[in-house]
């Protein structure tokens, strides 16, 4: 049991983790501080938990280009409603947040469900049409940080046990999609019908509805994070989190996710995504170029690629009686 | 007439010469010969499973003998390749033509052989041109700049046909190519094919319909079991004969001893029609009975299988379970209704290879192993455990990834999985197809079991010896209809191989 988790993907990646820590902790001691890595996990809740939506849609054999534009939409209608409203609860936010995200999570899904186009051409078209309804909904114009009611700005830097808001949301999602992927049928779903589809159809299970699940709640946690977004800048405006979605994907290769769908778990997610955060935010303190950064995340992608396609490799036929596995 | 090829006859352009293929487990050719001469058609005949494919695969390079010799103009030879078979001008059109879409019809006949012009480039004008002279001689009305897309299932049958042209060949093997044809375009393939004949051409033709052999074969080769039975001319034998020289064997499977006592009617199928595929299916299953489909291949069985498990919809018609009518929409509805079907292609239909054993086992009664939603992993767990334990499924652990157990095991996790779901009606399709003797006998051990535990069982099979050993009643489907229904006396491997060919039915 040790030894197969010390094999696994997710150990690989904690281990690297841990050495791109002690690499930059020798350059620059200040960054393992207890306090800075809260605040590196902070920084990254965001991404982490976009990946996890991705995660799951990218098991199903699908892609969500949408959630950054997703994000940036219902930022921007949660963002106009406080000025609208200033005195609407909180929860009252939260809830329009996601259900917005998920309504326009559903309309992906119901695109490739029911008219079966690639997800990557309907990702693509409604990432545009969602930054476009931001557009003309906004006027092009931004909301500043003194439009945004004071409690609406302060939910996510709120400190709670020692953490901000935002951390704990994200523990939350982290926390709950485990259990939706390992306890549930829906889950169980999800690992089926990207496994394979053919199977799944003779199984009795649904592989469109089971998709429009996914790109559901990869929208519902687009539009978490649009709120935390916007309330944590104190500003929407038609660009927010322009290119997201790309670290989003990028995460979720890195943390084992296999684009041909099928494998992956909520940890390879969330440590690909921290694994992205770490380069982030270690990298300008130790004085190196953003350009770098760039190549370093690039790099950390194809070689995490590389490492995916070999341990996925199939095996050849056994035809030699010794060789076939025990197991 | 022509002349009989005796020892005043031509060399063979072609010839196999006590040839031996090896799989492992299993014996595919065991010392076959097979001689093709030039301007004569040569019917190979078998039934499923008696090695024309393999035979095809070693004539053309694709796989190498373990024994014997391949012999061209009476010269042995070595294929290390299909290059190196093709480079002899030996060319097979298959079943299902392995052709581009997207690519032009000249394209498509030239594809990798295309004359080059200046600086090595494709010198498109004379592609075209041979194109057209190679589609005019064989009286194929193709404009050689279509798109291959743009052409019916016929044309691009007629199109491979011109590629094999294309390149000087001088032994073409076609496989089974009426396949696809419809009456007429079967005729053209006639005139087809005695043109090939006069141009001194040797052909192999492999084919299940005995009116077209008889029509344009000069010789026959006759394989059972990977094993050479018999040759001669055409002129010599009649078709009883040949049935006879195809199921004739001696009883080297033995078959679980059955008691036939079906008990109530589980399964009723009344008027099921598709628009395309099939018609007029009627048939009733009680508890207990194993119900033996049998035809050719492409006669429909899998897909009334298919309309019936839910994934086809058919045009009409009602399936009764104990008697109520249900709709089945699903494979969903089929499951809950307790039908379930283990398809063919195991492969790409059967086991979700990523996922470990246990979760495979479980996953069509999830709903047995759920509560709102949520999984109980102590049931999943005692589910899978059962029904691996029954089918003696031996891995290390239940949490294996089921692409990591071989082929046989994996077979028996996508049993166990239908099992689990404590089916009514279990339906396989080719249940032996591609397994082993020993792992067949032990399919077959298993459906017998199944049976006696009253279970209703479907059996679509295309091997004569497994549908008469194992079924208590057996519907023969031709064309998409079912033309008769033998049970006791009346089902003798003849009268199978008769009403699936129909033959009887056109003289």
């Amino acid at each position: 049991m040790i030894r197969r988790y010390l094999q696994s993907r997710e150990a690989i990646l904690s281990a690297a983790i841990l050495v791109l820590i002690a690499v930059i902790a020798l350059r620059f001691p200040a960054f393992i501080t207890p306090a800075n890595l809260a605040n590196v996990f902070n920084d990254t809740s965001p991404l982490m938990i976009l990946a996890i939506g991705q995660m799951i849609v990218i098991l199903t054999k699908c892609i969500d280009l949408s959630v950054a534009a997703n994000l940036a939409l219902t930022g921007m209608v949660v963002s106009l409603l406080n000025i609208a409203a200033p005195d609407l609860p909180l929860a009252v936010t939260l809830l329009v947040a996601v259900s917005l995200g998920a309504v326009l999570g559903m309309f992906n899904g119901i695109l490739v469900w029911k008219l079966n186009i690639p997800p990557i051409v309907v990702t693509l078209g409604t990432m545009t049409i969602y930054r476009g309804i931001i557009f003309l909904i906004s006027k092009g114009k931004w909301v500043n940080a003194h439009e945004m009611s004071a409690p609406f700005k302060a939910l996510p830097r709120h400190v709670f046990l020692g953490f901000p808001v935002l951390s704990w949301i994200a523990l939350a999602v982290i926390l709950i999609a485990i259990v939706v992927m390992t306890r549930t049928t829906l889950g169980r779903a999800f690992y089926a019908v990207g496994g394979n589809p053919h199977a799944a159809v003779y199984t009795g299970l649904n592989v469109g509805r089971t998709q429009f699940w996914a790109f559901t709640i990869s929208g519902a946690l687009a539009g978490l994070t649009g709120y935390l977004w916007v309330s944590r800048y104190a500003v929407a405006y038609v660009d927010i989190a322009g290119g997201f979605e790309l670290d989003v994907v990028a995460a979720c290769v890195i943390g084992g996710i296999s684009i041909a769908g099928g494998v992956g778990t909520v940890g390879g997610a969330v440590l690909g995504a921290l694994f992205l955060g770490v380069i982030k935010n270690a990298l300008p303190v130790i004085n190196i170029s953003p350009f770098w950064q760039l190549a370093i995340s690039g790099a950390a992608i194809l070689i995490a690629v590389v490492l995916n396609s070999r341990a996925n490799r199939t095996r050849g036929r056994i035809i030699l009686k010794q060789t076939e596995p025990v197991a | 007439m022509q002349p009989q090829p005796s020892a005043a006859a031509p060399v063979a352009i072609l010839a196999l010469d006590a040839v031996t293929k090896e799989f492992p487990g299993v014996r595919a050719l065991s010392e076959v010969s097979l001689s093709l001469y030039p301007g004569q058609v040569t019917a190979l005949i078998g039934e499923n499973g008696a090695g024309k494919s393999t035979v095809v695969k070693v004539l053309t390079g694709i796989y190498q003998p373990d024994g014997g010799r391949i012999l061209v103009d009476g010269r042995p030879v070595r294929f290390a390749n299909a290059q190196a078979a093709a480079a002899q001008g030996i060319t097979a059109i298959h079943q299902e033509t392995v052709l581009f879409d997207e690519l032009t019809v000249a394209e498509n006949i030239f594809l990798g052989h295309a004359p080059r012009g200046r600086f090595g480039l494709i010198d498109t004008a004379a592609m075209i041109a041979r194109s057209r002279d190679i589609l005019t001689g064989i009286e194929a009305e193709i404009d050689p700049t279509t798109r291959l897309r743009d052409l019916s299932i016929a044309s691009k049958h007629l199109v491979a046909i011109a590629r094999a042209l294309s390149v000087d060949a001088r032994v073409v093997i076609m496989d089974e190519p009426t396949a696809a044809l419809s009456h007429k375009e079967i005729h053209e393939l006639y005139a087809l094919v005695d043109k090939l004949k006069a141009q001194g051409k040797a052909i192999l033709f492999i084919s299940h319909k005995f009116d077209e052999i008889f029509r344009i074969a000069d010789r026959y080769a006759v394989f059972r079991d990977g094993q050479f039975v018999g040759e001669g001319a055409m002129s010599d034998v009649t078709q009883g004969a040949l049935v006879q020289m195809m199921v004739g064997r001696s009883v080297d499977q033995i078959f679980p001893a059955r008691r036939h006592n079906p008990g109530k009617e589980v399964l009723k199928v009344v008027g099921y029609d598709h628009p395309t595929e099939f018609a007029d299916i009627n048939f009733s299953l009680r508890r207990g009975e194993i119900l033996g489909f049998y035809g050719l291949i492409g006669a429909g069985r899998s897909e009334v299988m298919q309309a019936l498990y839910g994934i086809t919809k058919p045009s009409k018609g009602a399936v009764r379970i104990d008697g109520d009518v249900r709709i089945i929409r699903s494979p969903a509805d089929a499951v809950a209704h307790g039908i379930v079907y283990v398809p063919e292609d195991r492969g790409r239909q059967g086991a979700i290879t990523a996922l470990p054993i246990y979760q495979n086992v479980t996953l069509p009664s999830l709903g047995r192993t759920s509560r709102h939603g949520f999984l109980r992993l102590a049931q999943e767990f005692a589910l899978a455990r059962e029904y691996t334990a029954r089918l003696d499924l031996r891995a290390a652990s239940l949490e294996t990834a089921v692409g990591n157990l071989s082929g046989g095991n994996q077979q028996k996790v996508v049993i166990a999985k239908w099992l689990a779901t404590q089916p009514r009606v279990i339906i396989l399709d080719e249940p032996t197809k591609g397994i082993d003797i020993g792992s067949k006998a032990a399919v077959h051990e298993f459906m017998a079991e199944l049976a006696a535990e009253g279970l209703a069982v479907i059996m679509v099979s295309s091997e004569i010896p497994e549908v008469l050993g194992m079924s208590d009643r057996v519907i023969v489907m031709r064309e998409g209809r079912i033309v008769d229904e033998l049970q006791g006396a009346a089902l003798t491997p003849e009268t199978l191989v008769r009403r699936a060919a129909g033959i009887g039915d056109m003289e």
